[in-house]
């Protein structure tokens, strides 16, 4: 069952209302989804979790989630990265997905992470300054 | 103790840790995350570590020990335990964790015992490093004193 993490809305200056940078993270270590979770927070959005692939794609099966990232790790059981990865995409979800890899992961793997709908692969363990790049592009486009 | 000597026997034993390899960068990056509406991050991740890793090895030492190893059942255990000890820069972990790995593919389970026993001796390590870490920051803060961002003099 995923869990949510509270979230708010803020009123910036202008009249314009703008919400918090919204994330999935999908990983079936309890160790790294608290840790992104922090990272997240850290940067100023909202997360909730998934303990696989599975989960992610029941998460949007009734068509009304709404995330701004999906966090996705590359290796887990039930339904893996690759899997849900190209799942999602045939659900026409439009979220920018990072994938999440590990350095044992050789090109071939990771390229076919990449062609299953990925936006951009991370190695593990993030960080701050790996992911701050692409959520700055993120928010701006 | 005075408290001088304390946030100086820290500063000596944190240092210790990344000299004997027990801990790499990525642990450095934990304190970085922490702040006032989470200011107990570090210890709640590394306790959270432990819980799961000391979950993980009972049911690989089962897993391990079937007349029959499953080595589609034993692979993941390793891979979420390398996954973890590696995102805390618990460093000798995840690599006992790698040649664990690879004895995995290979389908050796003399040599995936042996492994174990060495993923074992590692965590039990770090843990006990870990746990002496937090009382020595425990004592110094119960003494008034603040724990400051490390300061290891590489």
């Amino acid at each position: 069952m995923a869990t949510t993490s509270t979230g708010d809305i803020e009123k910036t200056k202008s009249v314009e209302v703008k919400k918090k940078l919204n994330v999935l993270i999908v990983d079936d270590d309890p160790v790294i989804r608290k840790l992104h979770e922090i990272i997240i927070k850290s940067i100023g959005g909202i997360s909730q979790t998934a303990k696989n692939g599975e989960e992610a794609v029941n998460i949007h099966r009734d068509g009304n989630a709404s995330f701004d990232l999906i966090l996705m790790d590359k290796e887990m059981p039930e339904r893996d990265g690759l899997s849900a990865t190209k799942k999602l995409r045939e659900m026409k979800v439009t979220s920018m997905i990072i994938g999440v890899t590990t350095l044992a992961d050789n090109e071939e793997e990771r390229k076919a992470f990449m062609e299953a709908g990925l936006n951009h692969c991370l190695a593990k363990p993030l960080s701050k300054a790996k992911i701050l790049p692409l959520i700055n592009n993120l928010m701006d486009a | 103790m005075e408290l001088g000597q304390m946030q100086k026997s820290l500063q000596d034993y944190t240092k210790s840790l990344f000299v004997e390899g027990i801990l790499d960068s990525q642990f450095l990056q934990l304190p970085q995350l922490q702040d006032e509406s989470n200011s107990d991050f570090v210890s709640q991740v590394v306790s959270l570590f432990f819980q799961d890793s000391d979950r993980i090895l009972n049911d690989l030492s089962l897993s391990l020990d079937q007349k029959v190893v499953d080595f589609e059942k034993v692979d993941p255990y390793v891979h979420q335990l390398k996954g973890s000890s590696s995102s805390i820069g618990a460093q000798r972990v995840k690599n006992a964790c790698v040649v664990f790995r690879s004895f995995c593919e290979q389908k050796n389970v003399e040599a995936c015992h042996r492994c174990l026993q060495q993923v074992k001796q590692e965590y039990y390590l770090v843990k006990n490093r870990l746990e002496t870490l937090f009382k020595l920051e425990q004592q110094i803060v119960a003494s008034g004193g603040m724990i400051s961002a490390m300061d290891l003099g590489f």
